[in-house]
C-alpha cells in the first residue's frame, strides 16, 4: 500500500484577533518522519487541533491523498492516529480497557481489539502491563501505550505533538527510536513536532514554524547547505532569532 | 461505516461509564445512602406532619414513605444525570474528551451512547435502591418493579440530556456547585417528589404554578404512576416533549472547540 500524502495549503487560523498560523503551506514526505521544528507558541498545537478536526479550519486547506480533509471528515479520522501534547489517558482505567475504549470509538469489536493491542504493546514492550492502571505506570511507559493506541486502528499517518514532553533522556531516544521503526516498517507518514533539536536527524524533512509561520522546510542536510549553515541547530536559532523565513 | 461498528462504538461508550463506575464505589454508595436518608430519617420526621390524602395513582392512604419513594427514584437519577454534566466537564479538563472528538463515529451517535450509558448506570442504583426501600417496607406491587422500568428509563434520558446540555455551558469544574444549587435543589424541590402539588397550592398559588411547569414534576409523576401500574399520559407527553429538546439541545450545543481548548495549547 502506498503511503498517504499529507498537505497544508495556505492555512491561516485566528484566536479572536490574534493570527496563530499565517499562511502555513507544508507538505508532508509520505512514509516518512517528517519533523516538525518550532519553539513554544510557534503555533504547533493549533496546527494539530487543526489536522485533527478540533477546530474547524477558518482559512486554506488541508488534503489527504489529494482530497480535502472537511470532504471526508469521518474517513480522515478512520486513517489518522494522534497522540498529543497533553497525556489523553483515562489514569483510572487499566491500560487494556483505554485501548479498548479507543478501539470501540474507531469501531472496532473487542477480539480485533484485543488481538491489536497485545501485538502493538508487545512491539512496544508493554505486553505484561496490559491490566495495570495507567496511573501505576511511568511517564515513559504511559508514551508507549499513547502510542499502542494511536496505533490500535491502524492508521496511515501519526501524528505526534511533543510526544516525548517532559521525559527524561533515555526515554525521549527510546520513544523516537521506537516510531521511527514505525515509519521504515509500516510506511506510515509521521509528523513529529517538537522544540528538541536533538530528536531531529540530519536527513530528516523538517519544517520550522515560528510565530505561526512556515520559516524553512526540507531535509535538514538540504536546508543547512543552502543557508550555508553548519547545523540544523545554527540554522534553526538563526531563522527563529530574526523571524525571516529561509530563502 | 457499517452499523456493526456504530454498535461497537455504543457498547465502547457503555463500557467505559460501568468502568468508571465500577472505580468510584462513593459514587455508588452515595447515589443509594442519599435516598436512603430521606427515606429514613426525612420521612420519619415529616410523617406525622404531613398527611397524605388519597390521590391517583394510590387507591388507598399510604404512608409517607411511600409517596416519596418515587421522588427518590428521581432523585437519583437527577444526581446521575448532573453527574454525568461533571464528568464531561471533567473529561474535557483532563484531555481525555479528545479521544471521543477523534473518533469516525458521527458525534450525536456517541452523545446518544454516553445518555444510553448514563441511563443504564443510573438504572441499576434505582433498582437497587427500591430493593432496601422495600426491606423498609416500601412495598409497591411486584409487577410495578417492571412497568416502572420504561418510564424509568425515560427519565434517566431526560435528565442526563439535561447534564449534557448543561456541561457545554460549564467552562469549569469548579463551577459544578452552582449547577447544585441553581439546578438539582430548585428541580427536586419545586416539585411532587416531596409533597403532591396540591399541598403547594394551600400554601402558595405561584409556587404551585412553577411546579407545574418544572419538567421534573412530571417526571416524578409518571413513575410514581408506572410503579403501581397506570400510565399518565400528560406526564408521558411532556417527559418526551422536554427529553426530546434537551436531546436535541445537547447535541446542537456540544462544541469541539471549546473541549480542545480546555486543555492550555502551548506548542
Amino acid at each position: 500500500m502506498a503511503a498517504s500524502s499529507l498537505e497544508i495549503e495556505s492555512v491561516t487560523h485566528r484566536y479572536g484577533n490574534r493570527i496563530a498560523l499565517s499562511d502555513v503551506s507544508i507538505r508532508l514526505q509520505p512514509g516518512r518522519f517528517n519533523a516538525l521544528l518550532g519553539p513554544n507558541g510557534a503555533g504547533k498545537s493549533t496546527l494539530f487541533a487543526l489536522l485533527t478536526r478540533l477546530y474547524r479550519v477558518q482559512q486554506g486547506r488541508i488534503l489527504i491523498n489529494g482530497v480535502s480533509i472537511d470532504h471526508r471528515p469521518r474517513q480522515w479520522l478512520a486513517q489518522l492516529g494522534v497522540v498529543f501534547q497533553q497525556s489523553t489517558l483515562d489514569l483510572d482505567l487499566t491500560v487494556l480497557q483505554n485501548l479498548e475504549y479507543h478501539g470501540a470509538l474507531h469501531g472496532l469489536s473487542t477480539r480485533a481489539i484485543r488481538e491489536r493491542a497485545a501485538q502493538e504493546l508487545e512491539w512496544l514492550g508493554l505486553a505484561d502491563r496490559l491490566r495495570d492502571r495507567v496511573r501505576s505506570l511511568n511517564g515513559g511507559h504511559r508514551r508507549r501505550v499513547e502510542i499502542a493506541r494511536a496505533l490500535l486502528h491502524a492508521p496511515s499517518i501519526l501524528l505526534l505533538d511533543e510526544a516525548s514532553a517532559g521525559l527524561d533522556v533515555a526515554s525521549r531516544r527510546a520513544i523516537n527510536d521506537a516510531v521511527r521503526t514505525l515509519c521504515r516498517e509500516r510506511g506510515l507518514t509521521l509528523l513529529w513536532a517538537t522544540h528538541l533539536l536533538e530528536e531531529v536527524q540530519p536527513e530528516d524533512p523538517v519544517i520550522i514554524l515560528h510565530r505561526g509561520q512556515v520559516l524553512a522546510q526540507g531535509s535538514g542536510h538540504a536546508l543547512c547547505e543552502a543557508e550555508r549553515d553548519p547545523s540544523l541547530g545554527a540554522l534553526f536559532e538563526r531563522l527563529t532569532a530574526t523571524g525571516e523565513p529561509s530563502a | 461505516m457499517s452499523p456493526i461498528r456504530y454498535l461497537h462504538a455504543f457498547t465502547g461508550v457503555v463500557k467505559r461509564e460501568f468502568w468508571r463506575f465500577i472505580q468510584q464505589r462513593s459514587r455508588f454508595l452515595s447515589a443509594l445512602v442519599r435516598p436512603l436518608l430521606w427515606l429514613v430519617v426525612f420521612a420519619a420526621g415529616f410523617r406525622a406532619a404531613l398527611g397524605v390524602a388519597i390521590i391517583p395513582p394510590y387507591e388507598t392512604y399510604i404512608t409517607y414513605e411511600t409517596y416519596i419513594a418515587p421522588g427518590l427514584c428521581c432523585m437519583i437519577l437527577l444526581f446521575n444525570g448532573m453527574q454525568s454534566s461533571l464528568s464531561m466537564v471533567y473529561d474535557r479538563e483532563m484531555g481525555s474528551m479528545k479521544v471521543l472528538l477523534m473518533s469516525p463515529v458521527p458525534r450525536s451517535w456517541l452523545l446518544i451512547s454516553k445518555l444510553l450509558a448514563i441511563a443504564l448506570i443510573s438504572l441499576l442504583q434505582v433498582y437497587a435502591f427500591l430493593g432496601i426501600a422495600w426491606i423498609a417496607g416500601v412495598e409497591p406491587p411486584l409487577l410495578g418493579m417492571i412497568t416502572v422500568l420504561p418510564a424509568l428509563v425515560l427519565v434517566a434520558l431526560l435528565l442526563g440530556a439535561i447534564g449534557l446540555f448543561l456541561s457545554a455551558r460549564i467552562r469549569q469544574l469548579e463551577n459544578f456547585a452552582g449547577v447544585m444549587n441553581f439546578v438539582i435543589f430548585p428541580m427536586f424541590f419545586l416539585s411532587s417528589a416531596l409533597y403532591p402539588l396540591w399541598k403547594m397550592r394551600e400554601s402558595s398559588e405561584w409556587l404551585y404554578w412553577i411546579c407545574q411547569y418544572n419538567p421534573f414534576t412530571h417526571a416524578v409523576e409518571l413513575v410514581r404512576f408506572a410503579l403501581y401500574q397506570q400510565l399518565n399520559l400528560q406526564a408521558l407527553a411532556i417527559t418526551l416533549g422536554t427529553t426530546t429538546l434537551f436531546t436535541l439541545l445537547a447535541i446542537l450545543s456540544f462544541n469541539p472547540e471549546r473541549s480542545a481548548r480546555a486543555v492550555p495549547v502551548r506548542g
